[in-house]
């Protein structure tokens, strides 16, 4: 009973860092249809604002939720403007030029930080679940992430600016026939989506080695989810992250770590295969 | 700017240096390094570039080497292999180096290895590693397994008890030394309930203390590498492990994983290295004085071995130099191996003519406060285990990195 429940955990943990990780990754290519290969780097920039504020006594739950997504947000702004806006179509080049800035951010870090900051431990203690201790931290991460899911989801469906949005993601050209600023939009999306890494990067940052190119360990895996999840931005996410979240944890209990992570992709190339479109080419379809 | 007047004041700019070496009399002998000085394994590298120039600094200071000053050419290949090669062939073909210093992980040594053994450049690697090579033109002065973890594992056996779980990396670092750790436990009465390896790139470790925790062991070794698996130490004290099942490493702190972690994260993991900044000795306060009051505020944290190696790896070449009277090859070879040491802030350290390995000092450490407390010292090790599959002296054409075959 204990292992079960314990296994049930590491399970919804490992989907939940998953899903985090990609979120913002999966709102700017769902929105914008743009590959934003530097998301790595906004993950490491959340890590990074959110250990620099920490140091600076700020309140780390504060520096967490608030400090992180804000300078990555502000970041995204920037971003938008001085790059992405220029490539707006052209995909490859947005791939290109992203990149470069991946690398580019990178180095800047590296060279006003330095390779080394010291981090902060994972608040909340630990949890004894029978004979197994896990942390408390994982579990806060589990419930963070369902709840910024849920706040995502609310803001697309309930408020006009989600309705616009959604308008714009579906047909640009017709939302802005119809007088929807649409360059002002994808400006605003691509901001929430870095916001949202921001997040998400300060929130692993207790759990993980802040260093600055901390972004490749974590990029493939969100894309990996991303792509396989398809064009639904929430639905096609949190399904893919469900799916192969548990077949890692799982696989690694069942066999080992390798094998856990070969599976993982093994089960998302097959799924590829089979769904070219992702998982909400196929089903799922009409949700967010 | 007309090109003319850049062409002069490039001019103008150069001749400072020009005139430097001019005073101290004759054309520079040049040393090339090859470290990591961005990507990945900066965090290694670093530090390592620091030792290998503040090394030449001192030779020059000194007087130079034959009459000759010392000119370190650093390059860095980005934490990329295919760029060690390119630098490794232009060290040797243009820069016609007396000497290559360089490599950290042993791919890149194995990719740099070959390319100046066909160009006949002497090459020094100076990183801990999991031991084996022979070649006559490579001088490995890093610690390895037998030297390392033969001490690491009896001092946490006698302290926390026989059953080790074993955490490694997935390549052949991991690989070898996790055979060693099982090696010395058995060795000791004791044995490994389980190894467990991971790619470098794993972050999630949350199953793996899970197992772990159901496996229950007296003791944790890991062997993991890089930025990605110090996550491992985070989510293990995160879980509330830290004071249920004590934890040694035998990669911890060669970087700055000590300095990632908070003290409650990183105090009281063991580690074993031939040399830790805390070393208290006359020697190494001095050399960290010099080197502090050369570099300031960017000086970097030394840690574990890997730039002090670096520094000693450029210590033993200048005295292999000294004793042939010449920069050349087969000679400096010669010299070297006719039983140098040199005693640096490690301790002593003294070439192996047999393995082209290093005789050196070990210590068993522990973490405290983002660095270390040093337990224990014990002087002399010998590299036995690449001793016991290499004989350069009957084979002088070896060419190959042996897996030493742990029996166990």
């Amino acid at each position: 009973m204990d292992l079960a429940l314990a296994t049930g955990i590491q399970a919804l943990s490992g989907i939940a860092t998953l899903l985090l990780i990609s979120l913002g990754l999966a709102i700017v290519f769902g929105m914008m249809r743009v590959i934003n290969l530097a998301h790595g780097e906004f993950l490491m920039l959340g890590a990074y604002s959110a250990v620099l504020a920490v140091q600076a006594g700020v309140n780390l739950w504060v520096a967490m939720l608030v400090v992180a997504p804000l300078c990555v947000g502000l970041l995204g702004v920037l971003v938008e403007r001085l790059v992405i806006r220029r490539l707006y179509g052209r995909m490859v080049d947005t791939m290109l030029a992203t990149w470069g800035l991946s690398l580019g951010l990178v180095g800047a870090v590296t060279m006003v930080f330095g390779n080394t900051v010291a981090g902060f431990s994972a608040p909340l203690g630990s949890v004894q679940i029978g004979a197994y201790s896990t942390s408390g931290y994982g579990l806060f991460l589990i419930a963070a992430t369902a709840v910024l899911l849920a706040a995502v989801w609310a803001v697309l469906r309930f408020t006009q600016a989600g309705l616009i949005a959604r308008g714009t993601m579906q047909n640009a050209g017709m939302a802005a026939a119809l007088g929807v600023p649409t360059e002002r939009v994808y400006a605003l999306s691509f901001a929430a989506g870095a916001a949202v890494s921001g997040l998400a990067g300060a929130l692993i940052a207790p759990m993980s080695g802040v260093v600055p190119t901390m972004g490749t360990a974590y990029i493939a895996r969100s894309f990996i989810t991303v792509i396989t999840g398809g064009a639904a931005m929430l639905a096609g996410t949190s399904s893919a992250a469900g799916l192969l979240g548990s077949v890692n944890t799982l696989g690694t209990f069942a066999t080992t770590p390798v094998l856990g992570e070969v599976l993982m992709l093994v089960v998302a190339i097959v799924l590829l295969r089979l769904l070219p479109q992702g998982i909400t080419g196929r089903f799922f379809r009409r949700s967010l | 700017m007309q090109r003319r007047t850049l062409i002069a004041a490039a001019g103008g700019l150069a001749a400072p240096l020009v005139f430097r070496h001019a005073a101290l009399g004759a054309d520079p002998i040049k040393v090339v390094s090859i470290h990591d000085a961005s990507g990945g394994l900066d965090i290694y590298g670093k530090p390592m570039i620091a030792c290998v120039d503040f090394a030449a600094e001192e030779i020059n200071a000194a007087g130079g080497l034959l009459g000759r000053p010392v000119q370190v050419i650093n390059y860095d290949p980005q934490s990329n292999i295919q760029l060690y090669t390119q630098f490794a062939t232009q060290a040797a073909t243009r820069d016609k180096a007396a000497a290559v210093h360089g490599g950290i992980t042993s791919a890149s040594r194995e990719a740099i290895r070959p390319v100046l053994k066909r160009y006949n450049t002497l090459y020094f690697y100076n990183t801990q590693y999991e031991g084996g090579v022979c070649d006559r033109n490579c001088f490995c002065t890093g610690s390895t397994p037998a030297q390392n973890v033969q001490r690491l594992v009896p001092h946490i056996m006698q302290k926390w008890g026989k059953k080790v779980y074993i955490v490694a990396a997935d390549y052949n670092y991991g690989q070898i030394t996790s055979k060693w750790v099982t090696k010395f436990f058995r060795e000791g009465g004791g044995d490994a309930v389980a190894v467990d390896f991971f790619p470098l790139d794993v972050t999630n470790f949350g199953p793996a203390i899970q197992k772990i925790q159901a496996a229950k062991p007296d003791v944790v070794v890991s062997a993991l590498v890089g930025g990605a698996h110090v996550s491992f130490y985070r989510q293990w004290a995160a879980a509330g492990m830290k004071s249920r099942i004590p934890m040694a490493s035998t990669t911890f702190g060669g970087g700055n994983e000590s300095l990632l972690l908070s003290p409650e994260e990183g105090d009281g993991i063991v580690c074993a290295f031939s040399y830790f900044q805390e070393v208290d000795s006359p020697v190494n306060r001095a050399f960290l004085d010099r080197l502090r009051a050369k570099l300031g505020a960017n000086t970097p944290y030394l840690g574990g071995e890997l730039a002090m190696r670096s520094y000693v790896g450029m210590q033993l070449w200048a005295e292999g130099v000294r004793k042939a009277g010449s920069i050349d090859r087969t000679k400096v070879i010669e010299a070297l191996g006719s039983g140098i040491s040199v005693d640096g802030p490690p301790g002593r350290t003294t070439l192996d003519s047999k393995t082209n390995h290093v005789t050196l000092d070990v210590y068993v450490a522990e973490v405290k406060n983002r660095g270390f407390n040093v337990l224990q010292h014990f002087p002399n090790s010998p590299p036995s285990d690449t001793q016991s599959v290499c004989d350069l002296q009957k084979e002088p054409n070896a060419n190959r990195q042996v897996v030493v075959d742990v029996r166990i």
